[in-house]
């Protein structure tokens, strides 16, 4: 997937890249099954093609982008992003895609619209997961219509200089780099435009663990464990002693006025 | 007539318990979970996050030898074949070793053996405490594992204070259960309380039809 380096502030960090090898074999991607090389191992039954996306709710134009509209809307940029997961491990990933915000701008919201929800595929047939009750099916994440819009937020087709694996979240999934993993949805089909907070699934899960921002934050704590640290997988190895968890995952700088006068301890 | 076939030797396993080579194959066989992890981990088998794959495997291992432990006396009984009884301190001491090994791992690649921090832990995380209790109670079950202990404890009180390992068996469920709450993810969690609860069961039958007696 041809693309070019993204010239974002804050869009392309310096740090070692995650092999694409444990990239791409140890995920989060419940339909495939919750240990975290389930997804590299039934993922291959997804069937990418033909895929769209339907844009609904507060908006003016309302529409069904196939995957390929998706692709050429908007010219294809390399990022590199951490990525820190909320169970307290990191990666560096070389993503590719452009800002969500082309899209929206694209769809026009309503003035009413506030939030933006994601929802992704949940087809039994092809996800053996969707059949268990770890979650409510399908997964929905969703953001605050200025966090959607923020620069940094990307619609991602691809990584490592190429499409996207099905495990990962083929063929478009969502990257928010300051916030926990969970919170960028995977094998998106729609994209809802809402004046309410959406129901977020893991907030459905456990609403006391997983709070509707879930901005990585080491001086908030998972209530099961301390978030302070992580590991970075594929570099820190077996006897290092974990990193330091930054604040918006070391993107406070960019994103920081987005939660300006927010208590982070009660909207976590 | 099915009590009385319950209770037929089996003849045929007799012999092989007494055999010479039968513990040290215990012994070997016990030791084969660990000596594959350490291969795992000197050749990098153990996937991407290794130090979670230790912490877990050594935790599963100590659970299953829990479960191996506490089937010795109910197979032993049921077949009516004692010798199984010589099998048992090995095991448990398996059982010790691989929670050993659990926290071991745990407080090395977790917490980088920061005593403060793992303190905090455990005051912080209810399944911390649970696991960390349990691992006290087998650790006072290890250290009167040997027979001079019984001689001086008393076999009537040595007994009881082995009882413990019951209580260490709900306390090791409830810490995995805790554990995989997070995820909603209990079908493990079942097999394992379906295993223990079968074990604690037929003991408590048992118990119950000896005092009616």
């Amino acid at each position: 997937l041809p693309s070019v380096k993204s010239s974002l502030a804050g869009a392309i960090t310096m740090e070692k890249l995650t092999p694409y090898k444990d990239a791409s074999s140890y995920n989060n991607f419940y339909e495939f099954g919750t240990d975290k090389a389930d997804p590299a191992r039934h993922a291959h039954t997804l069937k990418t093609s033909p895929w769209t996306v339907e844009i609904e709710g507060l908006v003016k134009k309302p529409a069904q982008y196939t995957l390929e509209d998706l692709l050429k809307l908007s010219a294809q940029q390399e990022r590199v992003y951490r990525l820190r997961c909320v169970e307290g491990w990191s990666m560096v990933i070389p993503w590719i895609g452009y800002s969500l915000s082309e899209l929206i701008k694209k769809v026009e919201p309503l003035g009413s619209a506030k939030y933006v929800e994601f929802v992704t595929l949940a087809d039994p047939k092809t996800m053996p997961g969707v059949g268990s009750r770890v979650l409510d099916w399908p997964y929905v994440e969703a953001l605050r219509l200025d966090e959607a819009m923020h620069p940094l937020t990307l619609l991602s087709f691809g990584m490592y200089g190429e499409l996207l694996p099905n495990q990962n979240g083929a063929p478009v999934r969502l990257v928010v780099p300051w916030k926990y993993g969970f919170k960028s949805g995977k094998s998106l089909v729609k994209i809802r435009f809402t004046d309410k907070p959406p129901a977020t699934a893991w907030n459905k899960a456990a609403a006391n663990e997983y709070g509707f921002y879930s901005n990585v934050n080491p001086n908030v704590d998972h209530p099961r464990w301390s978030q302070a640290t992580e590991r970075r997988i594929g570099e820190d190895g077996l006897f290092a002693k974990k990193r330091k968890t930054l604040m918006f995952n070391g993107y406070e700088a960019q994103v920081g006025q987005l939660y300006a006068g927010m208590d982070l301890k009660k909207f976590f | 007539m099915s009590a009385l076939a319950a209770r037929r030797p089996a003849a045929w396993l007799r012999p092989l318990l007494r055999h010479r080579l039968a513990k040290p194959l215990v012994f070997g066989l016990s030791l084969l979970p660990f000596c594959w992890l350490l291969y795992g981990a000197i050749f990098d088998q153990l996937g991407a996050n290794p130090a979670e794959a230790l912490v877990r495997a050594t935790g599963d291992w100590t659970l299953r030898f829990l479960c191996l432990v506490l089937t010795v006396t109910p197979l032993r009984v049921i077949s009516n074949t004692p010798a199984l009884a010589s099998f048992r301190r090995m095991l448990g001491l398996f059982v010790y070793f691989y929670v050993a090994m659990h926290l071991l791992s745990y407080s090395w690649f977790d917490m980088g053996f920061d005593m403060t921090e793992i303190g905090r832990d455990i005051a912080k995380r209810p399944f911390i405490l649970v696991g960390f209790s349990a691992f006290v109670l087998l650790t006072a079950l290890a250290l009167t594992s040997f027979n001079r202990a019984i001689k001086t404890l008393g076999a009537k009180r040595w007994q009881l204070l082995h009882r413990l390992v019951y209580i260490v068996a709900g306390l090791a469920l409830l810490h995995f259960f805790w554990m995989r709450a997070g995820k909603n993810d209990f079908a493990e969690v079942l097999v394992y309380a379906l295993i223990l609860g079968l074990l604690l069961g037929w003991r408590l039958v048992n118990f119950i039809s000896k005092t009616r007696r």
